[in-house]
């Protein structure tokens, strides 16, 4: 059975990880971004790594009123899908967006408000077909406030709130949604920062998790698996404690 | 800024890295960027060819695509940070197999072709570069050059083997060779002269494909040269590979493990596992071409100081006198080599204006180092290779004199009309002034 994948935020390094992976098995994937150039170029990519079939279609996430008829075209395209992947985000400058109302809004719009009405309507798309998965990234930035990313984190909190409900929602019509929350990805998003020591983690193995986590993971998987433990310690230390920090 | 070091760890000097991801971009990303930048593919190159100390460097990992790739005739399109690991998963469950291979396969294309890399096939197959079809090359002046060796010739010739200055290579087109497995027929022979081992490539060349010896270049190793020569063909066996295994070095240690001591255990220990006679086997291509690939980070095992590695040509007309001289000052130094390879380089015309190999004899040695008299070691094996006519190859080259490369590759003023005055790196600026 050759898998149908749809990806929004096709051209983000962890999201094309995970289609190259599904190429491999010769799936028909659809790939929704905000670059032409970049789909094309990573469309290719997977058709040469063996993908049956992949098409594409423009897409800014924050033109809401374009998302319906963005989906209905990747339907019209394949019929349905048995994976949905929901992958785009922004890192905004934490401390730009301290200063400026916009900046704050803006990057909440991209990584919270979008991600929501897209999730909205696979969520009636998959539950209309009665199977599938839909997986969300969210961030272990949304586990805790922190002054070092709280504006990023707080969209992210959304998602996995939201995609928590969609999950409860969702568990009696036969479609598993997935929050994918990825610890420190060595990506063009990420270029900024310094990328030295043992937490951080290639696309590749993080897509690995994730394509493992479609097939058969449930709930919310954390990848690499140690962010788990890591993230429970600081969703635990006492808010007196936790301002004296610096994290 | 982050610190950014080559493969043999002499220096941590800070960059401004600025990664590469998107093909459509990077024109104008290169055209945008701070001067003097270099590009920087994997990092596998041994001195200072891929480092630009505070300048910025353009990391081409991210620009990893395929682009076409036809099974019927092994022609393969993609961005230039595909390492050639990438292109065998890709080719071989098809048939298909890089032309030319170094002694690693985590090397991007763009490296492969910036340094004109050759293989154990160099006596029938040449460099790298002969078997690419086209390049896109990307100029800081956001022009972008289509070469080939059959279109824009001159620039094709200055880029291949030009160490990355010439412009950032962004997409290449390469011809693959047919195997019908991943499996290497390898016959292994001990040698216990330098006549010996002249003998064994003559006789080898014609009925092997890659040829290349392991020398006992230990410390008290100053009587005759022994080592074991290594010669094999593409097999026929079409059985699937046992998986890749891969250890690792997983820290630094504080001190370098290579020393004339543990030098002379492994390479006594590495030459008794052979018998005396030849013996036949047939080896994954993972062992046969890259068996350090085996320990992820080996170059570790050197310390935190690091070590070079030292390569040279020297011609065919006074290769066994001129080898026989290399070998003997390096035994004179006490130190011995870890690693020391050696191997015969076919009549080819080069690929490219500054392309290492020529007809002869190439020695490749690895050093700890061990500062001054590191250096030293290294000016007396110079005057040797320079009497001899020979030359170094840059792409494992941390020192070498702006004189020597000068003389060494002469075609180096002629080069210097393709350069992108955007470009520069700190062997540029050792071997070309600027």
């Amino acid at each position: 059975m050759r898998p149908r994948v749809l990806i929004i935020g096709a051209t983000s390094a962890i999201a094309h990880a995970v289609a190259r992976r599904y190429a491999g098995r010769q799936a028909a994937l659809f790939l929704i971004g905000r670059r032409l150039p970049a789909l094309e170029a990573n469309a290719a990519d997977l058709v040469v790594r063996g993908a049956e079939a992949v098409g594409c279609a423009l897409l800014d996430a924050n033109d809401h009123d374009r998302h319906e008829a963005v989906l209905a075209e990747a339907w019209a395209a394949y019929g349905g899908f048995d994976v949905a992947l929901v992958a785009h985000g922004v890192l905004p400058d934490q401390a730009a967006a301290e200063r400026s109302v916009t900046a704050t809004l803006e990057s909440f719009d991209t990584n919270a408000a979008s991600v929501i009405a897209l999730l909205t309507l696979l969520a009636n798309r998959f539950e209309a077909q009665g199977s599938g998965v839909i997986a969300v990234i969210s961030s272990p930035a949304g586990d805790r406030g922190r002054a070092s990313n709280y504006v990023y984190g707080a969209a992210k909190a959304a998602v996995t709130v939201f995609a928590a409900g969609l999950r409860h929602r969702l568990h009696a019509k036969g479609v598993r949604v997935i929050t994918i929350v990825p610890g420190f990805v060595d990506t063009p998003m990420t270029a900024g920062i310094a990328k030295t020591g043992p937490l951080w983690a290639a696309p590749e193995q993080v897509a690995r998790d994730i394509v493992r986590a479609l097939e058969r993971g449930f709930g919310v998987v954390y990848t690499p698996g140690f962010w788990r433990w890591i993230m429970s310690a600081i969703r635990h230390v006492p808010e007196r404690l936790f301002v004296r920090t610096k994290l | 800024m982050q610190p950014v070091s080559s493969w043999g760890r002499l220096t941590r000097a800070p960059h401004d890295v600025i990664a590469l991801s998107d093909r459509s971009r990077a024109p104008a990303v290169v055209a945008a960027s701070r001067r003097p930048a270099l590009p920087f593919g994997n990092g596998r190159s041994y001195g200072d060819v891929c480092l630009n100390e505070a300048g910025v460097l353009w990391t081409t990992r991210d620009l990893d695509r395929f682009i076409a790739f036809d099974p019927a005739t092994g022609r393969l399109e993609c961005e230039a940070g595909v390492t050639l690991d990438e292109v065998i998963a890709l080719a071989l469950p098809h048939g298909w197999f890089p032309p030319v291979t170094p002694g690693t396969r985590h090397v991007t294309l763009g490296g492969a072709i910036a340094n004109d890399v050759h293989g154990k096939n160099h006596h029938g197959a040449g460099t790298f570069g002969e078997h690419v079809e086209a390049l896109t090359v990307l100029r800081t002046d956001g022009s972008t050059i289509v070469c080939g060796p059959e279109r824009e010739g001159a620039w094709f010739r200055a880029t291949v083997g030009g160490l990355g200055l010439t412009g950032l290579i962004a997409t290449v087109t390469l011809r693959l060779r047919p195997v019908d497995g991943g499996w290497i027929d390898a016959t292994t022979t001990p040698f216990d002269s330098l006549d010996a081992f002249y003998a064994l490539s003559e006789s080898s060349s014609t009925a092997h494909e890659y040829t290349v010896a392991w020398l006992d270049c230990g410390p008290g190793t100053a009587g005759e040269t022994q080592g074991l020569f290594f010669a094999g063909n593409h097999a026929t066996s079409i059985d699937p590979l046992p998986p890749a295994r891969e250890r690792a070095l997983p820290l630094t240690p504080p001190l370098s493990l290579v020393t004339p001591l543990s030098v002379r255990a492994f390479n006594r220990l590495y030459r008794r596992a052979h018998e005396r006679a030849p013996t036949t086997a047939r080896q994954d291509y993972r062992r046969f071409f890259y068996p350090l690939d085996g320990v992820r980070d080996w170059n570790r095992i050197y310390g935190p100081r690091g070590f070079f590695q030292y390569q040279c040509v020297v011609p065919e007309a006074v290769q066994q006198d001129a080898t026989r001289e290399l070998l003997a000052i390096v035994a004179a130094a006490g130190t011995g080599s870890f690693l020391a390879v050696l191997k015969t380089f076919g009549e080819r015309p080069p690929a490219g204006m500054l392309s290492f190999p020529m007809a002869g004899t190439t020695l490749a040695l690895d050093f700890p180092n061990r500062g001054a008299a590191t250096l030293a070691l290294f000016e007396r094996l110079d005057a040797a290779v320079d009497a001899a006519g020979g030359r170094l190859y840059a792409a494992k080259d941390a020192r070498m004199p702006a004189a020597l490369f000068q003389r060494g590759y002469p075609q180096w003023q002629a080069f210097e009309a393709y350069r992108d005055p955007g470009i520069s790196s700190q062997m540029a600026r050792r071997l070309f002034g600027l």
